[in-house]
């Protein structure tokens, strides 16, 4: 198995580096095969396709608008971000990957992946679903924190699962069915958040002051939480 | 075992005097009788997720497949009170507010909660080797409980709720019960508690001797 340029540095460099290292080892392989950055994008422009021809002109409240970019975005979500931990099952590279680096600098390294990937798909799916739909934005900066937070706190929460089901026999199915109890809190607090960014024109930071502690708590929970956790799931 | 007896008279005593004495919330009506059975099954449901947190945190510490058997026996009884909770709630629901289901933050919760118990067995189905689905599902359900206090404290913060309260605990958080409803509603608390304990001792040592067989047949 080819594992490409990319040297992984030895055990007694820093954890900054060592997740770097992951990092840049799962884009250059990505970009590779295009695997997970295909299909997370096309889920992505399909769905919103179907939301713009059904329901996009019909000047709906902010509410329904809302939910409906999160639940393309959750979607598009379970249709790639598994792949990181997948593809090094499949192709049976992580035993080496375990060998040259430890378990936390591999969950990091794979987190910052993930979430790069969420980024690139709403920097695409964001400014079409404003053109496709009769959405409008009332505060772009509220938006814009929900959506990085709530990215922040989908990416911690689903690389873990990805991790988990890469173990396991049926895997597809599987990581939308893990993930959606786990990410319900944050999709309400993130559905919640959009909605007050997309509707409330007075001083929406102070109204949307619990979504905004509840995606900030959640995101900080989840990835110490996994953090602890990832080493039982990796380690054979 | 006397303890059985006194299980047996405490749910005879819950069953009767839940019908006979009045109903426990006047503003509601008889309908509000569905308390006393209600919350006891939505408290054992949650009592079992905590129990299987704990037998999957001990198993990822020691490595000892009984605690899986224990975290297993657990999250099967829970699942089973949980639908219990669930189907109770919904009929309440259906006479006070004139639906079965209206995402009330606390039918959201216990929804979620009957969410990740499916996700549990679905993943202990679909993994291979004892202790690869132990290790795996052990796992998960740490990470699931982890999500509990953003659903029971902080999500009735954003979302409003219907869900009766003051039965057991005042709006400013003082205890208001009445004695002849405590008189029911501990008794059966402590005797659906008493009962999950039961079953799942005995789902335990089902699963234990289980285990025991099939390690006997591959050696």
């Amino acid at each position: 198995m080819k594992r490409g340029s990319t040297v992984l540095p030895t055990s007694s460099s820093g954890l900054a580096t060592k997740s770097l290292a992951v990092l840049r080892k799962d884009i250059l392989s990505e970009f590779r095969t295009r695997y997970a950055i295909n299909a997370i994008l096309l889920f992505g422009v399909t769905t919103l396709t179907v939301v713009s021809f059904s329901v996009g002109q019909l000047g709906l409240p902010a509410d329904v608008y809302a939910a409906l970019f999160w639940i393309i975005i959750f979607f598009s979500a379970m249709s790639g971000l598994a792949q990181v931990f997948v593809k090094e099952e499949e192709s049976r590279t992580a035993i080496v990957l375990r060998l040259t680096s430890d378990p936390t600098a591999i969950y990091l390294g794979k987190l910052v992946f993930n979430f790069l990937l969420l980024a690139l798909l709403e920097l695409v799916i964001t400014p079409l679903f404003f053109v496709l739909t009769d959405a409008r934005m009332a505060n772009v900066g509220l938006f814009l924190i929900v959506l990085l937070v709530g990215s922040l706190g989908l990416a911690g929460a689903s690389t873990l699962i990805a991790a988990i089901i890469s173990k396991a026999s049926i895997k597809g199915a599987l990581f939308a069915v893990l993930s959606f109890p786990i990410l319900l809190p944050l999709l309400i607090g993130a559905i919640a958040g959009t909605r007050k960014a997309l509707g409330v024109t007075e001083s929406p930071f102070s109204a949307a002051a619990p979504e905004l502690q509840l995606l900030i708590s959640y995101a900080v929970v989840m990835i110490t939480a996994s953090l602890l956790l990832f080493e039982f799931v990796w380690e054979e | 075992m006397w303890w059985k007896a006194i299980l047996f008279l405490l749910m005879a005593w819950v069953i009767a005097a839940a019908f006979i004495l009045p109903a426990p919330q006047q503003g509601i009506g008889e309908a509000s009788r569905i308390f006393y059975f209600h919350v006891p099954q939505a408290w054992v449901a949650a009592v079992a997720f905590v129990v299987s947190m704990i037998a999957s945190i001990r198993y990822l510490r020691k490595g000892d497949l009984l605690d899986d058997d224990r975290a297993r026996a657990a999250a099967e009884l829970g699942f089973l009170f949980c639908v219990l909770a669930t189907i109770t709630g919904s009929i309440f629901a259906k006479v006070t507010w004139q639906s079965f289901w209206n995402w009330d933050p606390r039918e959201t919760s216990i929804f979620i909660l009957l969410l990740i118990y499916g996700a549990y067995f679905a993943l202990r189905s679909a993994v291979d080797g004892a202790e690869k689905k132990a290790r795996l599902a052990a796992v998960y359900s740490i990470f699931a409980f982890v999500t509990v206090p953003f659903l029971m404290f902080i999500m009735p913060r954003v979302l409003p709720s219907l869900h009766p309260s003051d039965s057991v605990v005042g709006s400013s958080g003082e205890f208001a019960m009445s004695a002849s409803t405590a008189a029911v509603f501990f008794p059966s608390l402590i005797a659906f508690t008493v009962l999950f304990f039961w079953i799942y001792s005995i789902g335990v040592r089902i699963y234990r001797s289980q285990r025991k067989r099939m390690e006997e047949q591959e050696s």
